[in-house]
């Protein structure tokens, strides 16, 4: 492999664990504060995609989309933490489970009636679609890096979200102990619901941005939970900082997995989540 | 035979820069209690710990039965003659008393899991499991609350069931972990009336708040503060060590 | 992990009695003269094939209390095993093709199982599933192993040597029967046995287990193998009656409908699992058959149906039907005193 194709291979590593982390920041977050585990992660992702479709369709402009569309994933999520979740927080993980389950199957429904079931392309905006060449016939595609640009961002807007902020403060205390964070006059029902949006936003904006690379389809979202999934077993359940590096290991191990031995492709990042877990059996930065 | 069943030596456990046990060293000696003692935070939970498997130690060694077990699993510790009851009831809340303390009983029955033989036998019918187990609800005192769901006893009823299970598992090593904790005036003096009559077969540490009981039971006494050990002797020469009497049994302390 | 149910373990006479009176219909179904009788037999059959698959995972979940997210994974190598096992032009035996091929099962269980089974709680859930879905890309990704679209299992499997012709679907049902109702008890004397005893120990307080001197991890990866096994037998019924394998047997959504079987029925006393299964297919071909209403096409998103009654299920009946039962039996019981 040239160093060209290195390259390429390596910022697509980045960019696929980027947009891996979106997704199980939310999740890793969610469980570390709640406790509660949500197999429906995967759909607020695919219903992402498929609201920027929709939008971007009626808007004419895809930006706008992901900006109309981030604000109501908030209030979806917000909505969904308050009617539904937060009666869960107090039950069995596998009360959790069915509930997710069945959930998955409304919102796959839900897409269903409201968007069909057909696969879409989303259009890459204009300004953005084009290719930054990287020797005389290899080029890579701006997009790509626009959306690791993008995941970079609302990264290190988490970091200083719940690193430097009073409410990440609070976030944090809440996750370490609940009873004490409600005794101090916090409102924990707050930064549950908070802490839910964000999640369901993330899931929502990663799906929104990656639309116009992987096509809009039904099954986005059952196949990008399993590898958020590993990322949150390699990372480490409640730590945002586990879920980062576990997301770029991810990334460049399918990446690189794919390219180099297609026999074992799919199979590679299993091995690397067995392998972790005869170490680390709780993860690799397990609060 | 050897009277010496336990000996840990400058046991230490760190958590990151703290030191929750600091160069403690112990020993259990048969037909003798050894009573920790210490405020809250003096490490008294992470040395009963230590001892029985649920915390590996950063350094020091112990010795059980004359094997040494730091860092072991718990269900080694256990298998080689350890037995330890839990400060927060530790039980089997859906069981009835029989089958929490059958449960205990049974674990001395050597077959591997994968042995089919153990999925067609009735367990129930385990005669020897049967017999310890009896003996020791029995010894626990619990024998009319025998076929009574866990959950619904009592809470001086659930730490003797505590003790049932402990006993169960025929150990010669005793870490009792406050026995008293959370009883009333009879169910304490029962409880001690227990803890004397289990003594000449058992080597026991008892970590206990409860100072009249501790003076009334303990043949020795370490003090601990801190993660280390301030004194350490009979209840005579510990309390009259003035270290001692600084630290925790002057004012303030109960 | 989660708070340790009381799991529903002696059936309440009442319901044992009507549990026989249903195993005596399913053994006098196929003697009723019925219009398509043969459509009728075969759904039951395979009914009472992710029965037996329902009772593997009741033996993780509801005595060991191990929620497993992956457990189709064993089911559909044994249907794979069978598959490949098959030559082009003439049945194997059943009396060794089907031991093996759970055995097969029970071996992958075994191997995933040492990895797995040191998680714990919300970990366990998700490795499982994770493994779980290793298992189907790859047979998904690969050609050799059948692809996307699967294998054909070209033959029946010849169960000549117990004289029996497979290809008869009355015979099938029946040996399907016998075989559900043979591990159903097996698994029942498991349960109260000593083994079985100490997982249920192990579900409701790993660490005093631990404590008093079991080796949980042996304890939990011998059921998980067990578990792995029983499902392998389900697994390779499923191919022999449909003739036909894909990744999809392997897949997350057969894991999440064994799942849901074992809840709805009842976890913890296999009984459970045998009602949940059929109770779970029943319920998912009313909702698919339902017409249309107002132009409303209902029955193809049944989906939407089948998602809303499993939260209703969840809040609640949450110790499934059998919960449910055993709760107004106690009510009746009450009233007439």
């Amino acid at each position: 492999m040239d160093f060209a194709n290195f390259l390429i291979q390596l910022l697509n590593s980045l960019q696929y664990g980027l947009l891996l982390f979106m997704l199980a920041a939310g999740l890793t977050l969610i469980f570390g504060i709640m406790g509660v585990v949500n197999l429906a992660h995967g759909s607020f992702y695919m219903l992402g995609a498929y609201l920027a479709w929709a939008l971007a369709a009626r808007f004419g402009n895809l930006p706008l989309a992901i900006v109309v569309g981030s604000a109501l994933a908030v209030g979806f999520g917000w909505l969904l933490e308050w009617l539904l979740f937060r009666h869960f927080y107090h039950r069995d993980h596998l009360d959790q489970v069915l509930l997710t389950f069945g959930l998955i199957y409304i919102f796959e429904e839900m897409r269903s009636i409201l968007w069909g079931d057909d696969v879409h392309a989303v259009a890459v905006p204009e300004a953005v679609s084009g290719s930054i060449a990287l020797t005389d016939n290899l080029s890579y595609p701006v997009y790509r890096l626009v959306v690791s640009a993008v995941c970079i961002a609302l990264a290190l807007g988490l970091y200083g979200l719940i690193s430097r902020t009073r409410l990440g403060m609070k976030i944090r205390a809440g996750a370490f102990n609940r009873e004490m964070t409600e005794a101090l006059g916090i409102n924990i029902r707050l930064i549950h619901g908070v802490v839910f949006a964000l999640g369901v936003a993330l899931a929502a904006i990663a799906g929104m941005v990656a639309a116009p690379l992987s096509s809009v389809y039904p099954g986005m979202g059952s196949s990008v939970l399993i590898m958020c999934f590993v990322v949150v077993v390699i990372g480490g359940i409640g730590s945002v900082r586990g879920a980062l590096v576990a997301a770029l290991l991810v990334g460049l191990v399918d990446t690189f997995g794919k390219v180099l031995l297609p026999q074992i492709a799919g199979m590679a990042v299993y091995m690397l989540m067995a392998a972790v877990l005869l170490y680390k059996p709780e993860g690799l930065f397990k609060q | 035979m050897s009277q010496l069943l336990l000996s840990a030596r400058r046991l230490t456990k760190r958590f990151g820069g703290l030191a929750a046990v600091n160069e403690v060293s112990v020993d259990l000696v048969r037909d003798r209690i050894h009573a920790v003692i210490g405020p809250n935070g003096a490490g008294k939970s992470t040395l009963t710990n230590l001892l029985s498997g649920d915390l590996a130690p950063t350094s020091g060694s112990i010795t059980l039965n004359g094997v040494e077990t730091a860092g072991h699993s718990p269900e080694a510790i256990s298998r080689l003659g350890l037995g330890r009851s839990y400060q927060k009831t530790n039980i089997f809340l859906p069981f009835t008393v029989w089958d929490n303390v059958r449960l205990a009983a049974q674990s001395r029955e050597r077959h591997a899991p994968w042995n089919p033989l153990r999925w067609l036998q009735s367990a129930a019918s385990l005669a020897s499991v049967n017999q310890r187990c009896e003996r020791a609800i029995e010894l626990a005192g619990l024998a009319h609350r025998a076929k009574t769901v866990a959950a619904t006893i009592s809470h001086g009823e659930q730490r003797q069931l505590e003790v049932a299970m402990t006993l169960a598992t025929e150990p010669t090593v005793l870490l009792l972990d406050e026995p008293l904790a959370g009883m009333g005036q009879a169910e304490a003096e029962r409880m001690v009336a227990l803890l004397l009559r289990l003594k000449p077969d058992h080597a026991m540490m008892l970590v206990e708040h409860d100072m009249d009981a501790v003076f009334a039971l303990a043949d020795q006494l370490t003090v601990m503060v801190n993660g280390q050990v301030i004194a350490s002797g009979t209840p005579a020469q510990v309390r009259s060590d003035p270290a001692v009497q600084a630290a925790y049994l002057g004012d303030g302390h109960a | 992990m989660s708070t340790a149910k009381a799991q529903l373990e002696q059936l309440p006479r009442a319901m044992q009695v009507l549990l026989a009176l249903g195993a005596l219909a399913l053994a006098a179904f196929p003697l009723v003269p019925l219009e398509a009788a043969d459509f009728y037999l075969q759904m039951l059959t395979q009914m009472m094939i992710l029965a037996i698959f329902a009772m593997s995972l009741d033996l993780l979940q509801g005595v060991s209390g191990m929620v497993s997210l992956g457990h189709a994974a064993y089911f559909g190598l044994a249907g794979y095993a069978l598959a490949f096992l098959t030559p082009a032009d003439a049945p194997i035996p059943l009396w060794w093709s089907l031991p093996l091929a759970a055995a097969g099962a029970g071996l992958a269980a075994l191997v995933i199982g040492f990895f797995v089974v040191r998680t714990h709680g919300i970990y366990f859930i998700m490795v499982t599933m994770a493994f779980a879905q290793m298992v189907f890309f790859l047979f998904f990704d690969n050609k050799a192993l059948g692809g996307s679209d699967g294998l054909y299992v070209n033959f029946r499997p010849d169960a000549s040597a117990l004289g029996i012709d497979l290809e008869n679907k009355t015979q099938f049902y029946y040996l399907t029967l016998a075989l559900l109702l043979g591990i159903y008890l097996f698994l029942r004397r498991l349960l109260f046995s000593p083994f079985g005893r100490a997982l249920a120990g192990i579900r409701v307080n790993e660490h005093r287990m631990r404590a008093v001197g079991y080796g949980s991890f042996g304890h939990k990866l011998t059921a998980f193998t067990l578990a792995g096994t029983l499902a392998g037998v389900a697994g390779y019924l499923w191919a022999a009656q449909t003739g036909f394998v894909n990744p999809e047997l392997m897949g997350f959504h057969m894991s999440a409908h064994a799942i849901m079987m074992v809840i709805l029925g009842g976890m913890g006393n296999f009984a459970g699992a045998i009602v949940g299964a059929f109770a779970f297919e029943y319920v998912m071909h009313v909702f698919k058959d339902l017409p249309a209403i107002g132009g409303f096409d209902t029955g193809k998103h049944w989906q939407l149906w089948m998602g809303a009654f499993i939260v209703l299920v969840v809040l609640v009946a949450p110790r499934g039907l059998l919960g449910l039962g055993e709760k107004l039996l106690k009510r009746r019981g009450r009233a007439s005193e």
